[in-house]
């Protein structure tokens, strides 16, 4: 119980600090107490961050919701069906595009980054939402994952009764298989969405404009500039606890699947 | 399982991911691969560059680049020390949840995993103000301790990573601790092992396979690091632009100097395929044992 408690501490005291830190205005941020509250103006500071610049936070966050939530949404899809199609049929080639997606997952994805640029400098694509959209939707882990619940929790019988029955292979897929593999998908969907949020070095390489920023790299440029602009400080501290919020209400939100689903990747 | 005849639905399935994972994995993979292979050469000094086959001067040069291997050096010392404390907490912490004995294992799963929504680069940046000697909540420590000074640095890093990750590898053990059916402790109670015994004897060795991934995946997190010492870098002169090799790939792409970048890539990405694939090997023949 001790340890559960110092673990606790370890843990929560930093958010706290966060959260107390983005309460306060910017003189008292150094001069009160740093973990209790002095003058609570959460509100006034949201209204100054997302007022600041044109209100560039919260294209910032926007920014990072359809990054995340499009590529994590399609790319559990795509490797839903990708893995779905690895467990349920056998067809020429398949153990080596397994081993080649498997392969995929020992790679690690900041290699890729740099030339990922590069190749996207020669069709002159640098710089635009496509150029971190689209290589975010790969996600070979999912396809491994997919895999495994495809094979645990789509009985084979299930869809020769569906053929029997004349639904197609597809709509089977859609109307039965995605149902009995979906609280599997929401695991897969959620480790992307983190993947993805969390990513820095594809959007640092690709972008320069800073409109198309995830929040990620817009916290982190302020962050470069709170020497020269000290304004900026209380702004990042804000804007970091804004950040968090998506991912806790997600995961809150989405807690009875993920905590079923998350210990079958395992399980080999 | 069904034959060959479901080709269409198969090719339907297969082929949407399998474009995007060869334009965005493999090309990318091969292209660096051959760019890796040129080097750039002037007519004068001012003259116009022209990208000419170099074989393999790019890697004669990664070899002897002295900081970069310091930084793989930094970052093994890192993931040696790193790794096992992360994953020995969160291997203890998992089953104390399991255990029986704590209550409130709701809120203390929470209560731990909630770190892992806070992005690499927030989590930095907070934990940043946190070390910084006038802004922490903590001055008695950080007036007298220098968490960003050269010698503390790389572990002041590694107490971010690991206050993010804990919790996530924590709830993979634990998830997987769920999975064991019952009837295997009872059978272990009635011989009189306590509860020490039952997670050194039964429980450590049944979630071994949860433990070895989460190993992998920390290995290669651990040689990708690169968004906290980005970030401390505003915060600690005692980061360089090499202090990773990530940190080194992206200064050198900024120089720029793709082709020797391209180079450092390869070399990191086969390291740390080795790295992982060789754990994964060693632990699959020793289980088999």
């Amino acid at each position: 119980m001790l340890v559960m408690g110092v673990c606790t501490v370890y843990f929560l005291v930093p958010i706290w600090w966060l959260f107390v830190g983005a309460t306060k205005s910017r003189d008292q941020f150094t001069s009160t107490s740093p973990l209790w509250f002095a003058d609570f103006d959460l509100v006034g500071n949201i209204r100054e961050l997302l007022t600041y610049r044109d209100g560039v936070f919260l294209r910032w966050m926007l920014n990072s919701i359809a990054y995340t939530g499009g590529a994590a949404l399609l790319g559990t899809l795509l490797a839903a069906m990708c893995g779905y199609a690895l467990a349920k049929y056998r067809f020429p080639g398949r153990e080596t595009l397994f081993n080649v997606v498997l392969s995929g997952v020992l790679v690690p994805a900041t290699a890729l980054a740099l030339p990922l640029f590069l190749i996207f400098s020669k069709v002159e694509a640098t710089n635009t939402f496509w150029s971190v959209f689209l290589p975010s939707l790969v996600n070979p882990f999912g396809v491994y994952l997919a895999r495994i619940y495809a094979t645990a929790s789509v009985p084979d019988e299930l869809l020769e009764a569906a053929r029997l029955d004349g639904a197609g292979e597809v709509r089977t897929f859609f109307t039965v298989s995605v149902r009995l593999m979906f609280p599997a998908l929401v695991t897969i969907f959620l480790f992307h969405f983190v993947a993805v949020w969390n990513n820095f070095l594809l959007p640092l390489i690709m972008l320069s404009d800073e409109r198309l920023f995830p929040v990620t790299l817009g916290l982190y440029s302020w962050n470069t500039q709170v020497n020269q602009l000290p304004q900026l400080r209380g702004l990042v501290i804000v804007g970091a606890l804004l950040s968090i919020l998506p991912l806790v209400v997600a995961f809150l939100f989405l807690q009875r699947f993920w905590r079923n689903g998350i210990g079958a990747g395992a399980v080999k | 399982m069904t034959n060959i005849r479901h080709g269409r639905a198969v090719l339907f399935f297969v082929v949407p991911f399998g474009v995007l994972f060869a334009l965005f994995y493999l090309v990318p993979i091969g292209y660096a691969v051959v760019q890796s292979l040129y080097v750039v050469e002037r007519t004068g000094t001012f003259g116009p560059a022209r990208e000419v086959f170099g074989g393999l001067v790019q890697y004669q040069r990664v070899f002897s680049d002295g900081p970069f291997w310091q930084s793989v050096g930094r970052v093994l010392a890192f993931g040696v020390v790193q790794v096992p404390v992360m994953l020995g907490l969160a291997l203890v912490l998992a089953l104390l949840l399991d255990s029986g004995l704590v209550r409130g294992r709701r809120f203390f799963r929470l209560a731990f995993f909630v770190p892992y929504a806070v992005p690499g680069v927030v989590a930095a940046i907070m934990w940043g103000f946190l070390y910084s000697p006038n802004l922490s909540p903590f001055t008695a420590v950080t007036r007298n301790v220098d968490f960003l000074s050269a010698d503390l640095v790389l572990w002041a890093m590694a107490n971010v990573v690991t206050w993010v990750y804990v919790g996530y590898n924590m709830l993979i053990i634990y998830s997987s601790l769920l999975a064991i059916p019952a009837e295997v402790y009872e059978a272990a109670r009635l011989d009189g092992a306590g509860q020490f015994r039952i997670a050194w004897s039964i429980k450590i060795p049944l979630v071994m396979p949860a433990i070895v991934l989460t190993t992998v995946f920390s290995i290669i997190g651990t040689l990708q690091l690169l968004a906290e010492p980005q970030v401390f870098r505003s915060f600690s002169s005692a980061v360089s632009s090499t202090y990773t090799p990530n940190l080194t790939v992206y200064s050198t792409s900024s120089v720029p100097n793709f082709q020797l970048a391209a180079a450092f890539s390869v070399v990191l990405a086969l390291a740390t395929f080795v790295l992982s694939f060789t754990f994964l090997k060693a632990t699959q023949r020793r289980g088999a044992l």
